[in-house]
C-alpha cells in the first residue's frame, strides 16, 4: 500500500528518529510512505478564531497538494501537524462561505478545495487498517521484564472532533504494545499536559511537568516513557537536563517514540531506529534488557 | 585591418575612441524612443506616473514610457535587460483592485496603469562567517527568524516578476532543505518585491542567498574539473605562462587577446 505522507518540519529536523523509525516500521508492514511534494508548514497551531482565515491557508494548501497527486488521503506522524491539518479540514468542510473565501485567496492554485481529503494519523493506520493482529505477526523479539509508560499528550485526543481515541482514557497505545508483547504500566498521567509550547518562554513550567510525569512513570516501575508526539518528546526527554538541575534527586528515564519500540520488536536494524537522536541515551537500558 | 589598428595609435584618435565609448554608454542608457517622430506614432495610451497622467506610445516598456514622459532614472534602472533587478515597479490598472508587480524594463505599458518605482527594498543583510555555520535549518532561523511567521499565503510568489516559487523556498528553508532553497531561488534577481509584499515581513531574497551560499559550500558535490584545475594552480602549472604575460607589453597583450582561441559555443 502506498500512502501520501505529510512529514512537517519537526520530523525533518529534531524528530528525524521518529520519521526514520516510522518509515522502517511501515515498510515491514507493507506500507510505503510517499512524501507529499511541495508541502509547506502545517500552520503549527490551529487558529481558534473562525474569521482568522489567513492562518488556515497553510494546512489547506497542503491538502490541495494531496489532490494534485490524485490522492484523497493524507497520513501524518507529528501529532501537532495531524491536529492542525485535521481541524482546518473539518472547518472548511463545514463552513462553505469561509472555504470560498480561502479558495479565492489561493487563486493561484489550480484546484478549488472542497474539504474532501481524509487526514489521519499513523496510529489510526496501525489500528484501523493494518490491525494489531497483523502487527503481532511481525514480532521477532521478546520483551522480558520490560515495561513502558504510554504517553499520548493532548493533540491526538482533543478536541473530540479531531481525537483518535477516548480523550479521558485512551487505550490505543496500550493495545498496540500488547500486540507487540510489551508490558505497559497503568499510567494516570498518560494524557497529562507536557507544557507544550511553554517550553519556549516558560521553561520552568515545563520542567515541573516533566518532573511530575517522568517521576510518576518511574514510580510505577516503567523502564521508559513512550510517546507519539515530537513536542512531548522534546519536553519529556530534552528538558530532563533542566529537571536534574532543579531537582537533584531526579533520576530520569529514557523517552522513545512508539515506532522505535515497534522497530525493536520487529527486529529492525538499529540504524533505522536512530537512538542516537534521543537525548537520554536508551541504549544502555536496551542492552541491559537484551533488546539490542 | 592594419590601417585601422594604426589609427588607434595616435593620441588624438585614442581620445576619440575614449569619447566614443562614453558616448556609446550614454546611448545605451537612453530611452529607445529618442529620435522617433511623434507624428509617426499611431497608437497612444494613458498611464499615470505617481498619479499624474501621461500620454505615451503604446509599444514602450514601462521604463521607456516613463522616460518618454520626461523622467530620468538615477536609481531604479540598471541593465535594462531584466538581469539586475533594479527596476521594480508596482502598479494597479484602472478599474482593477489587484496590486501588481513588474520589472519596468521587461514589461509593456498598458492603458490605465498607475505606476510607481520601488528603487530599493529596505532590508538588513546579515553578515556571517560561512565557515562557522551549521549546515542545518537552524542557520536560517538564526539569521532570519521571521521565516517562522510564514503563513503560506503565497503573496511573495505572486509578487515575483521572475515567476519563482518563492513561498516554496521559504518553506524549504524551514525544513533545512538546502538544495530546494538553492534551486528554487536560482533565478532570483533580488528586486525585493517579495519582501515588500510579505505580511510576515520576511526578506526572502536575502534568505535565499544565505541558502545558496550554504548549499554551495556544504551541500553541492565538488565539481571534478574545478578540483583538478585548483590542483594545477596550486602546483604552479601556469606560473611560467603567467609570468610571461605579466612581462608582456600592453600592445603585445592586446594582440594576444584579440587573437586568442575562443571556446566553441
Ligand atoms: S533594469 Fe535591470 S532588470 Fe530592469
Amino acid at each position: 500500500m502506498k500512502l501520501s505522507y505529510y512529514p512537517g518540519c519537526t520530523l525533518k529536523t529534531n524528530a528525524k528518529n521518529f520519521e526514520d523509525s516510522a518509515i522502517a516500521v511501515l515498510k515491514t508492514l507493507g506500507v510505503e510512505l510517499v512524501e507529499l511534494p511541495r508541502w509547506n508548514c502545517c500552520g503549527t497551531v490551529y487558529s481558534l478564531a473562525s474569521d482568522d482565515l489567513i492562518h488556515k491557508l497553510a494546512p489547506i494548501r497542503n491538502l490541495i497538494r494531496v489532490k494534485e497527486q490524485g490522492e484523497d488521503r493524507l497520513v501524518t506522524l507529528c501529532a501537532m501537524c495531524y491536529n492542525t491539518l485535521k481541524r482546518a479540514n473539518i472547518f472548511v468542510k463545514k463552513d462553505k462561505e469561509s472555504r470560498d473565501k480561502m479558495n479565492d485567496l489561493m487563486d493561484r492554485e489550480k484546484i478549488n478545495y472542497e474539504g474532501d481529503v481524509k487526514v489521519f494519523h499513523i496510529l489510526e493506520l496501525l489500528r484501523d487498517e493494518i490491525g494489531f493482529d497483523e502487527i503481532g505477526k511481525k514480532v521477532k523479539r521478546k520483551f522480558n521484564g520490560f515495561k513502558v509508560a504510554p504517553y499520548y499528550g493532548c493533540l491526538l485526543l482533543r478536541p473530540e472532533e479531531a481525537g483518535i481515541d477516548d480523550m479521558e482514557n485512551p487505550t490505543l497505545l496500550e493495545n498496540l504494545f500488547n500486540s507487540l508483547g510489551v508490558e505497559t504500566v497503568d499510567f494516570p498521567y498518560k494524557n497529562e499536559c507536557c507544557g507544550a509550547y511553554q517550553t519556549v518562554n516558560k521553561v520552568d513550567l515545563v520542567v515541573q511537568r516533566t518532573y511530575t510525569i517522568i517521576n510518576y512513570a518511574k514510580k510505577l516501575g516503567a523502564d521508559m516513557v513512550v510517546t507519539s508526539c515530537p513536542l512531548c518528546e522534546f519536553n519529556l526527554d530534552r528538558r530532563q537536563e533542566e529537571v536534574k538541575k532543579k531537582f537533584p534527586d531526579f533520576e530520569g528515564l529514557p523517552v522513545l517514540y512508539f515506532t522505535q519500540i515497534m522497530g525493536l520488536a520487529f527486529g529492525l536494524d538499529k540504524k533505522s531506529l536512530r537512538f542516537d537522536l534521543n537525548y537520554i541515551n536508551p541504549e544502555p537500558l536496551l542492552k541491559d534488557k537484551k533488546l539490542l | 585591418m592594419k590601417t585601422k589598428k594604426k589609427s588607434v595609435k595616435t593620441k588624438k584618435s585614442m581620445k576619440t575612441e575614449k569619447k566614443s565609448i562614453m558616448a556609446r554608454i550614454a546611448e545605451s542608457t537612453k530611452s529607445v524612443t529618442t529620435g522617433v517622430e511623434e507624428k509617426d506614432i499611431k497608437h497612444w495610451l494613458t498611464i499615470y506616473i505617481m498619479g499624474k497622467a501621461y500620454k505615451v506610445p503604446a509599444v514602450l516598456t514601462i521604463m521607456q514610457a516613463m522616460e518618454y514622459a520626461g523622467y530620468k532614472f538615477l536609481r531604479s534602472c540598471g541593465c535594462r535587460a531584466g538581469f539586475c533587478g533594479a527596476c521594480s515597479t508596482v502598479y494597479r490598472k484602472k478599474g482593477e483592485y489587484r496590486l501588481q508587480t513588474a520589472m519596468a524594463c521587461q514589461t509593456r505599458v498598458e492603458d490605465g496603469m498607475y505606476l510607481v518605482q520601488i528603487p530599493f527594498a529596505p532590508a538588513e543583510k546579515v553578515t556571517y562567517d560561512i565557515d562557522k555555520e551549521d549546515y542545518s535549518a537552524s542557520v536560517f532561523l538564526k539569521y532570519y527568524p521571521e521565516i517562522a511567521r510564514c503563513v503560506s499565503c503565497n503573496t511573495c510568489t505572486k509578487a515575483c516578476p521572475q515567476d519563482l516559487e518563492v513561498m516554496d523556498y521559504v518553506q524549504a528553508s524551514l525544513k533545512g532543505d538546502f538544495s530546494s532553497v538553492a534551486e528554487d531561488s536560482f533565478d532570483c534577481i533580488q528586486c525585493g518585491l517579495c519582501a515588500i509584499r510579505c505580511p510576515a515581513e520576511i526578506v526572502h531574497y536575502n534568505l535565499a542567498q544565505l541558502g545558496r551560499r550554504m548549499y554551495g559550500k556544504y551541500g553541492m558535490p565538488e565539481p571534478e574539473h574545478l578540483k583538478k584545475r585548483l590542483g594545477e594552480i596550486k602546483s604552479a602549472k601556469f606560473e611560467k605562462e603567467l609570468r610571461k604575460l605579466v612581462n608582456t607589453r600592453r600592445k603585445e597583450l592586446e594582440k594576444i587577446y584579440t587573437g586568442r582561441d575562443m571556446e566553441k559555443e
